[in-house]
Order: structure tokens, then sequence, then C-alpha cells
């Protein structure tokens, strides 16, 4: 399954300064992995060691925050639209 | 911005310049702004501060920014003591800190202050927030008058009173079909595509810094004595993490001994995701769609909620949640006991306070402050179907006596 990824700014050290990238993947967890081979480090900057997602990323497959999801364990429809966005607090009331 | 030595990540302690950055390129983490204390301690004193402006820049020591100030007066808000509301909460020592008596009548022109000070110093010719109205009226208002160009996201089905007061300022208003989470979602990509001061993405660690005055301002108006408890509506988390922090930089830099304050924070059922990791004992915050009427509260997936659960924590507080009816009775206990109207938050932390109260977590000696952070002129549609006349008449004497009770013809 082929996933363009959108990569947030503090990201774009990894991916080269590139803000959109392709990967390979039927879930999120391989998503990942395959990012890492092209981008090696980026699986370290999104996940723990225990390979949970760190606590200050959201991804998103589509819409809908992976959280609210199957997580990790996701899976992606060809032709998905995967973003990654640090949270941000503040801004409500 | 003198004593301002950089940023820190607070999760890994990497450090970065004083630049409009947000998160840790590393961990993602947020970053905050580091000062020099020994060198503030070294020339604040309770004296400075007290001839100091009129406006939360009277603490300027302690925030960042100063020389290219946007200042609308915000801050130095009534401290009031709440007897009325006290005795039916059989509370003994309560204070109301009313944020309602801001400019555009929330504590977000506190942090708005800040941030736009900061976005000039930065050089930003445009800011921009995601709003769930309070932060858009205050972002729209000091824009106006720092002559800046302002974009202003805010979901489409927002309370008509915050869409009128953000677009009266002239700011463009980008109404999104959404949540505040997904108006948040498109910002932050927003913010990576162009080069704005989004006050609550890439200004955030300074923008943050503003709450702090909230806690500078209780002491001094206390005479420069600490609460014993405080109890901080939780959306963000931010707000209720800065409060802790301010007293903390207080005692850091002299102004006072020490505190031993407890810190608690009070949330709408209907998005409670901090309560509900509180409670199970969690420091996870698992996200949740909002559904509540205490709409500038309703962020489901709150960043600083991990830090907000460690804040209660560490100071023996507690958070808890209420559901919308109990908001509205909150609402109407402070109008009636106070003579305060508070929007939907401040019905949260008013709900809640009964609630702390009443399981014995808020005790009756306590020198307790709720803190009331929006005016509730910008809600009236949670209240209008309960607050109505007593009755309808013509203009006629004998009508309106016709229409007394006997108790109220005798008195």
């Amino acid at each position: 399954m082929s996933v363009r990824i959108r990569i947030p700014t503090p990201l774009r050290s990894v991916t080269g300064g590139v803000a959109d990238v392709s990967a390979e993947g039927r879930s999120v967890r391989e998503v990942i992995e395959s990012l890492e081979l092209a981008y090696p480090g980026i699986r370290d900057r999104l996940c723990e060691e225990s390979g949970e997602l760190r606590r200050f990323v959201n991804v998103f497959v589509g819409e809908e925050d992976v959280r609210f999801l199957e997580g990790l364990d996701t899976p992606i429809e060809d032709g998905a639209q995967v973003s990654i966005i640090p949270a941000v607090a503040g801004g409500a009331g | 911005m003198g004593a301002v030595q950089g940023l820190r990540c607070r999760e890994c302690a990497r450090e970065y310049p004083a630049e409009p950055l947000h998160v840790c390129e590393f961990c993602f983490a947020p970053l905050e702004v580091v000062y020099d204390y020994d060198e503030i301690a070294r020339t604040i004193s309770r004296e400075r501060i007290e001839s100091g402006p009129r406006s939360i820049w009277r603490y300027a020591d302690l925030l960042p920014g100063g020389e290219k100030r946007v200042d609308l007066g915000a801050g130095l808000t009534p401290l009031v003591p709440a007897p009325r509301l006290g005795a039916a909460l059989g509370l003994r020592d309560l204070w109301i800190k009313n944020d309602t008596s801001n400019p555009t009548h929330s504590f977000k022109d506190r942090v708005v202050s800040v941030a736009l000070t900061m976005a000039r110093e930065f050089g930003f010719g445009v800011v921009a927030c995601a709003s769930t109205g309070n932060l858009a009226n205050a972002v729209a208002a000091h824009a106006a008058v720092a002559g800046l160009e302002a974009y202003i996201f805010i979901p489409a089905d927002l309370e008509r009173g915050k869409i009128v007061a953000t677009a009266i300022y002239g700011p463009k208003l980008v109404a999104v079909r959404g949540t505040y989470d997904d108006v948040n979602r498109l910002c932050s990509e927003i913010a990576g595509r162009f080069d704005w001061a989004f006050v609550n993405v890439n200004i955030r660690p300074y923008y943050a810094e503003g709450s702090k005055t909230l806690a500078f301002e209780v002491v001094e108006q206390m005479g420069w004595r600490v609460p014993d408890h405080v109890i901080v509506p939780v959306a963000s988390g931010s707000l209720l993490t800065k409060i802790r922090r301010g007293l903390d930089e207080l005692a850091r830099v002299g102004l006072i001994e020490g505190h031993s304050t407890r810190v608690s924070g009070a949330q709408a059922t209907g998005c409670s995701p901090v309560a509900t990791a509180f409670k199970a004992g969690l420091e996870h915050v698992r996200p949740v769609k909002p559904d509540t009427i205490a709409k500038s509260l309703a962020i489901g997936n709150p960043a600083d909620g991990y830090y907000a659960i460690k804040t209660v924590r560490q100071t023996g507080g507690a958070v808890e949640d209420v559901t919308d009816e109990e908001i509205v009775e909150g609402i109407e206990l402070l109008a009636r006991t106070e003579g305060i109207f508070a929007e939907t938050a401040g019905g949260v932390v008013i709900a809640t306070l009964r609630k702390l109260a009443t399981l014995g977590v808020v005790r009756p000696d306590e020198r307790a402050v709720a803190f009331v952070t929006g005016d509730g002129l910008k809600t009236v549609e949670a209240v209008a179907g309960r607050a109505v006349p007593a009755f309808e008449i013509p203009p006629r004497l004998e009508e309106f006596e016709a229409r007394l009770t006997d108790r109220e013809t005798t008195a």
C-alpha cells in the first residue's frame, strides 16, 4: 500500500526539508518502519523505546487521530493520507 | 527580554535559542522559557512591582518581551472576597479572582498581550490563532491596536457573541466546520506553510508565560501572602501549570518565602480527559471527543494534560468534573451570591469547587481562590432559557399589584 505522509516542521530536518513523503505499509506501524528505511532516525523521533508513540506526537489517518482507532495497528487503505502533528497546547478558552 | 536565556524542552531538557519555536525537534515535547533568576532577583522587589504599570506588565521582569509592548491594559483584575458563596459552600475564606474585567473580558488578554509583544519583537507582520472564542476576541483586539494583520480560525458552531466580539475588530475570521481539535490540527498544518505568528503554535512558549500573571496578582493583592488552595479551569492544562510556576517563581526570586499552595483543576464532564486520567490514577491522558456547553474548555486532546496532572498530584489537589446542568447551576450560584456573571468555564469552576468542598478536598478553613476566567455575556446561550423575567405586564399599577404574591405585597 502506498501512503502519503505529511511531515511537520520539526521533523523536516530528518526528511531533508521535505514536507510530503511517500511510504509503504498496511498499518501505521508498518508505515513508520518504511519511513525509517528511507529516513533513518525518524522512528526514534516518533516512538518511545517501548515502541509506543511518544506522548506529544499525534498521528492522523485521514481525519482521525489513531488514538481513537487502533493506535499503531490502525490499518491503512491504499492512497490514504497520514499526517504527523505535534500536540498543541493552550488556546481554547 | 533581558533575563530570558532561551527555551528548554520540558522532557529531554535540550536547549534552544529564544526564537519562534514551540516543540522540541527531538521529542516533540513543549518548550518553556528559561530565565536567569539570579539576575532577576538582584533587581526585582515588591516596591518595584507596586509602582509599575497597572497591567500585567508590572511583572515584566518575569515575562518575555517588553520593548515593543502590545498593552490594552490586561491584568490587575479584582480579587474579591466571596463570603456569600463561601457560606453556601461551607468555606470560610473563599476568594474570587474575577478575570471577566479584562479588556476583552477573559484571561486570554494576558497571554495574548505577551504573545503579540513577542510577535512584534520577532518581526512578524501577521498573527494568527485557533480559538473557541475568548482567544479569538483577545487576538483580534490586540492585533487591531498593534496594527498587525490577523487570521483567526474558529469552529463554525461558536456562540454568536464570540463571533461578533471577534469580527468587530476587523481580523480575517475563518469559520471551520469541525471541533476545536479539528481547527487546531488545521492550524498546525497552516503554521507549517505560512510564516505567521500563531500565538498558540509557534509563539506558544511565550504566550503561555502570560498566565503566570494570575498567580503574581493574587499574591500581590493578598498583601504578598499565598493562597492555601487554588481552583483552576482546565482546557489544555496550560493555565493550571503556569499558575503553579508563577508561585514557584515568586519564591525563587525572593518575593515570597515559599508556598505550599494546593492546585486543583475543574473540567466539564462532557470533556474531562484530565479529570478521568487523574481519578483513574493514570499519568497519560486519553483524548476524547468533546460534548459540553463549556466550549471554551472543550479541548479533547489537552497537550499540557500530563503536566496538569503532575502539578495537581505534587501539590495535593484534585481534578473533578461537573455536568452541563451543574455548570449552569454554578453560573447562577456565583451570580446570585457574589454578583459576578461568569461564562460557562466559570460555571465549571464554581460547580467543581462545590463538589470539592463536599468531598472535603477543599477544606473549610483554607484560603481558597477560584479563578473565574471569562464573562457570562460571552455565553448567554447557556443560561438564556433560565434567566428570564419573573412576569410580563401591561404598564398599569393594578396589573403589577395583581401579579405580586401575598408575601410580597405585605413585605
